[in-house]
């Protein structure tokens, strides 16, 4: 958190502390921002893991709860102290969350939002049915929380536990969003290859937020069991989890003061309606669904990112991360070892009946640059993924180091310190070019979730930013690292991923195309980066379509068509074999 | 659990199977065409059956003033639309198709219903008043929203399926109502007492299916709507405009619920909110079928039909956690199985 947001929160923290102090502010207006509070939770929550992780739950109601049925539980009929059970209701969120979670982060695309309705009516249904709970009729006479012996009966008192938990979650939040692990998390959005690529392992990645969402309902959800003094199994039905996921909508699902903005409306609107609406149209209607539903299909239509962008953007930009130059991760170096560096043997893929590689082998030697290239389909790019594990091989062994490394997943390959960039460029659009760069350290940090939301990674931090920025100047950035990648020229996306494969401190470095897109004097300057590179003593593996680029800069060819190899050798032999001329130009009729 | 209570049950599971698989078929059709998964489509089922049931007391159906909302709506995107682009006369006519259809039939409706006709003009005037409602929902919701991805068009599908079950509420009121069966009487075989009503479901769900892989293999519009379904732009190229085949496929959701409900509701009772268990179980078994696939959807809807039969005499209490829990499974097998990459939503 940079001192303008330090700001902001200091601002939101002192007013959200003097309203119930203000005479003026009625007791009805109090209660009705104790709601707002528990719901913020829940919205925080969403914020992080349909916002930033890209995943959408429908059923964030039932980690609620988990949350309240646990204290409720233990309160009523074992006696606990209400805060005893926090733990414990925290630790059943928890638990809970990792088993659904296991199973729901695998669940790709759509499948992941229904596969959140089914268990969020399940939770419904099971908690009405236990009889333990209290079957439909809930749990009752649940004792208030206590401060000091002094139980907290009114919702004045009670203001200030919610608000205080609310502060700590946007504090935590926050700080775990500009943390490590919170990089990776944001990295999922645009994709999980990129983020796979620098040996984020993804599967962690997601369940990491989907945890951390679900404990932030079950905080929310341990509050309301005292707040409320009653749990009925209504208050965490689906319904309720769509008002959930509205809150997330309306104020704008990537930004925290959205959670905030999105719960107020949300919650005050529902109080208003339910007050107001059967004055006009009679008693015994779910007015506030009509409106809830038709706002939720007018906010896609109209507003999609929310409303929260449309303030914050009057709030002016947030100032740029400031870089310590002396932060700097120690280089790993290169050993001379025997032998080549990657040897590809008889590697075959099939896609259905097409042959896209077929059995093409060749060797990148240590201090290397060896080009792959070809017409378009001839297999260069597919080459790639099955050398980096993002494609498994339908035939034969890739061997890096002496060891067998086909059949590992993309993240492990990359710890052996693999790195690559893409053809079709994945950096995440809305982060600056610095944060996307300084994912490529991931593996060279140590920092988990917890040392982040406690600030206990700053010098760790200082390092991988101070790397990254020295990566950037390398590839000639410097000047643009705080702008979003997104706003980037295609030529300048494509150098920032080679900076963002550098931060892997790679001992070889997979380069898809990496001058497309690039102005002469742009190539020359990323031709002597490359042979600095090789100099220092990193391999490189490079595919390009501009000839004169490839024949001055590798030391060695491959050459593919329609999947086989069909020459190799230097450069200037290359360009002498028949076959490799017939392949770029056709047969002499 | 003796042979005959196990007799009893398949009976039941196949009668609430089939109806399940009606409403899957219809899933599949929207999901194919439009790319949204229609969770309103079990209020097609409620408000039919409900408007049935108040049509049989010579009651006008609160179905009406939604069809007169949902035209409405309609009607002011379609001229805002023509507005923007500054022609008055195009907003004008745009306004009159969209509202004279709905305006007649509430005619109708207002008109006939207090005549108590019997069933058969009653199941019309029920077609008449909520297959329209199918294409206006499209133009309110989700055709504004055509090219966005499968994720927000289901967030939009949700957000119609909490206001319309709201509507629902205030339309039909709190209480549960159940028809006049269509077909009377019963008869014996063996131990099993069989009514007349749950042959006409099974029949008429056979013949529907029939009828509609007749539509799809042989009829343009139905060869239409596959070829929007399997590729839109190059649907949009042929010439078949993605809005009309959208309004198609969901004038057709809409239709199936009908026929869903005129089976169903004699059966049990129908509650505002009832739609939208119903339609999720059909849409558990759309799910199993991969959401492509109608032969896998019609036997995956008989097998939650029997799952949820056997589970309500074992474990009634826990029926519907069965049933859903069981979609969990079957969603991670398609994901781990299926190629979509996740960029592609």
């Amino acid at each position: 958190m940079n001192r303008r947001e330090l700001t902001r929160f200091l601002i939101f923290a002192a007013i959200m502390a003097a309203i119930p102090f203000l005479p003026f502010v009625p007791d009805f207006w109090v209660t009705l921002l104790d709601f707002v509070g528990l719901a913020s939770l829940v919205a925080l929550g969403l914020v992080m893991l349909t916002g930033v992780g890209g995943m959408t739950s429908f059923g964030q109601a039932a980690f609620v709860g988990f949350g309240a049925y646990a204290t409720a539980l233990l309160t009523t009929a074992y006696g606990w102290s209400p805060w005893l059970t926090l733990p414990v209701s925290l630790a059943v969120t928890v638990a809970a969350a990792l088993v659904i979670g296991l199973v729901t982060v695998r669940l790709s695309g759509h499948f992941l939002p229904l596969g959140t309705i089914a268990w969020g009516i399940c939770f419904y249904y099971l908690f009405g049915n236990l009889k333990t709970l209290g079957a439909y009729d809930g749990i009752s006479s649940v004792p208030p929380l206590s401060i000091f012996g002094m139980p907290l009966l009114d919702s004045r008192s009670f203001y200030f536990v919610v608000w205080g938990f609310v502060l700590a979650a946007i504090l935590a939040t926050a700080n775990l969003l500009d943390s490590r692990v919170g990089r990776s998390i944001r990295a999922l959005r645009s994709g999980a290859a990129a983020a796979e690529s620098v040996g984020v392992n993804v599967w962690r990645a997601k369940l990491t937020v989907f945890v951390y969402a679900a404990l932030l309902a079950g905080i929310s959800g341990w509050l309301y069991a005292h707040f409320q003094r009653a749990v009925t199994p209504g208050v965490f039905s689906l319904t309720v989890g769509i008002e959930y996921l509205l809150m997330a909508v309306l104020g704008g699902a990537g930004y925290i003061y959205g959670a905030i903005l999105g719960a107020g409306i949300v919650v005050v609107l529902k109080n208003f309606l339910q007050d107001l609406l059967p004055l006009f149209f009679g008693a015994g209607g779910n007015y506030e669904g009509i409106v809830f539903g038709i706002l939720l299909i007018a906010m896609l239509q109209g507003a999609r990112e929310g409303l929260w962008p449309v303030i914050a953007g009057r709030l002016g930009k947030a100032a740029p991360r400031t870089v310590d130059a002396t932060g700097a991760l120690p280089g790993r170096g290169f050993d001379a070892g025997d032998g080549d560096l990657l040897r590809v043997q008889d590697a075959r893929r099939l896609f259905g009946g097409l042959v896209a590689v077929d059995n093409v082998s060749f060797e990148v030697g240590r201090g290397e640059i060896v080009g792959l290239i070809g017409p378009n389909g001839a297999g260069k790019s597919t080459t790639f993924n099955l050398v980096t594990g993002v494609l498994p091989l339908s035939g034969g062994e890739i061997h890096f180091e002496g060891e067998r490394i086909d059949g590992l997943g993309p993240e492990r390959i990359a710890a052996r310190r693999i790195a690559r960039t893409f053809q079709h460029v994945k950096l995440a659009p809305m982060m600056s070019v610095l944060e996307n760069v300084a994912i490529g350290a991931h593996l060279r940090g140590r920092a988990g979730m917890v040392s982040g939301i406690l600030r206990l990674d700053r010098e760790e931090e200082k390092n991988i930013f101070g790397e990254a920025a020295r990566q950037i100047e390398r590839v000639g950035l410097a000047d643009i690292m705080h702008q979003p990648a997104g706003s980037l020229a295609l030529g300048q996306q494509r150098l920032a991923e080679i900076a963002r494969a550098l931060c892997l401190d790679p001992k070889l470095l997979l380069l898809d195309e990496p001058a497309a897109g690039l102005r002469h004097l742009e190539k020359q300057a990323l031709a002597d980066l490359i042979r600095r590179l090789r100099d220092e003593g990193m391999s490189v593996l490079l595919v390009e379509h501009d000839m004169d680029f490839v024949m001055q800069l590798t030391d060695h060819i491959v050459v593919l068509n329609f999947g086989a190899r069909i020459a190799t050798g230097a450069p200037a032999d290359i360009q002498r074999n028949p076959a490799v001329v017939e392949a770029y130009l056709g047969s002499p009729a | 659990m003796d042979f005959t209570i196990a007799l009893f049950l398949i009976q039941d599971g196949i009668i609430n199977g089939a109806i399940y698989a009606l409403l899957a078929v219809a899933l599949v059709l929207v999901f194919a065409v439009t790319r949204v998964i229609l969770i309103p489509q079990g209020e097609f089922v409620t408000f039919a059956g409900l408007s049935l049931a108040a049509m049989e007391t010579g009651g006008v159906p609160g179905a009406v003033w939604l069809l007169l909302v949902l035209a409405t709506g309609a009607a002011v995107m379609d001229a805002g639309v023509a507005l923007r682009e500054r022609s008055p006369v195009k907003a004008a006519r745009l306004a009159m198709w969209n509202l004279a259809p709905a305006i007649a039939i509430a005619a109708a409706v207002l008109i006939l219903v207090p005549l108590k006709l019997g069933l058969a003009v009653n199941v019309v005037l029920c077609a008449a008043l909520i297959v329209p409602m199918g294409p206006y929902l499209y133009r309110v919701a989700f055709q504004p929203l055509a090219d966005a991805s499968v994720l927000v068009l289901l967030i939009a599908s949700v957000g119609a399926h909490l206001a319309l079950t709201a509507l629902g509420l205030v339309l039909f009121g709190a209480e549960g109502y159940r028809t006049s069966p269509v077909v009377s009487g019963s008869f014996q075989i063996g131990p099993l007492f069989v009514t007349g009503q749950s042959l006409l479901v099974v029949g008429a769900t056979l013949a529907l299916l029939a009828g509609l892989a007749l539509f799809f293999g042989r009829t343009l519009i139905g060869k239409a709507l596959k070829a929007s379904a399997i590729n839109r732009r190059g649907a949009r190229l042929v010439g078949i405009p993605t809005m009309l085949s959208g309004r198609i496929a969901f004038a057709m959701a809409a239709a199936i619920g009908v026929v869903s409900a005129v089976l169903v509701a004699p059966l049990t009772t129908l509650y505002y909110d009832s739609g939208f268990i119903i339609g999720l179980k059909g849409f558990v078994a759309a799910i199993i079928g991969g959401l492509g696939a109608y032969p896998a959807a019609v036997a995956a809807a008989l097998a939650v039909g029997l799952l949820e039969a056997f589970s309500s005499f074992w474990a009634s209490a826990f029926k519907e956690v069965i049933v859903f829990a069981s979609i969990l499974p079957v969603l991670l097998w398609r994901s781990l199985t299926s190629t979509h990459s996740d960029e592609e939503d």
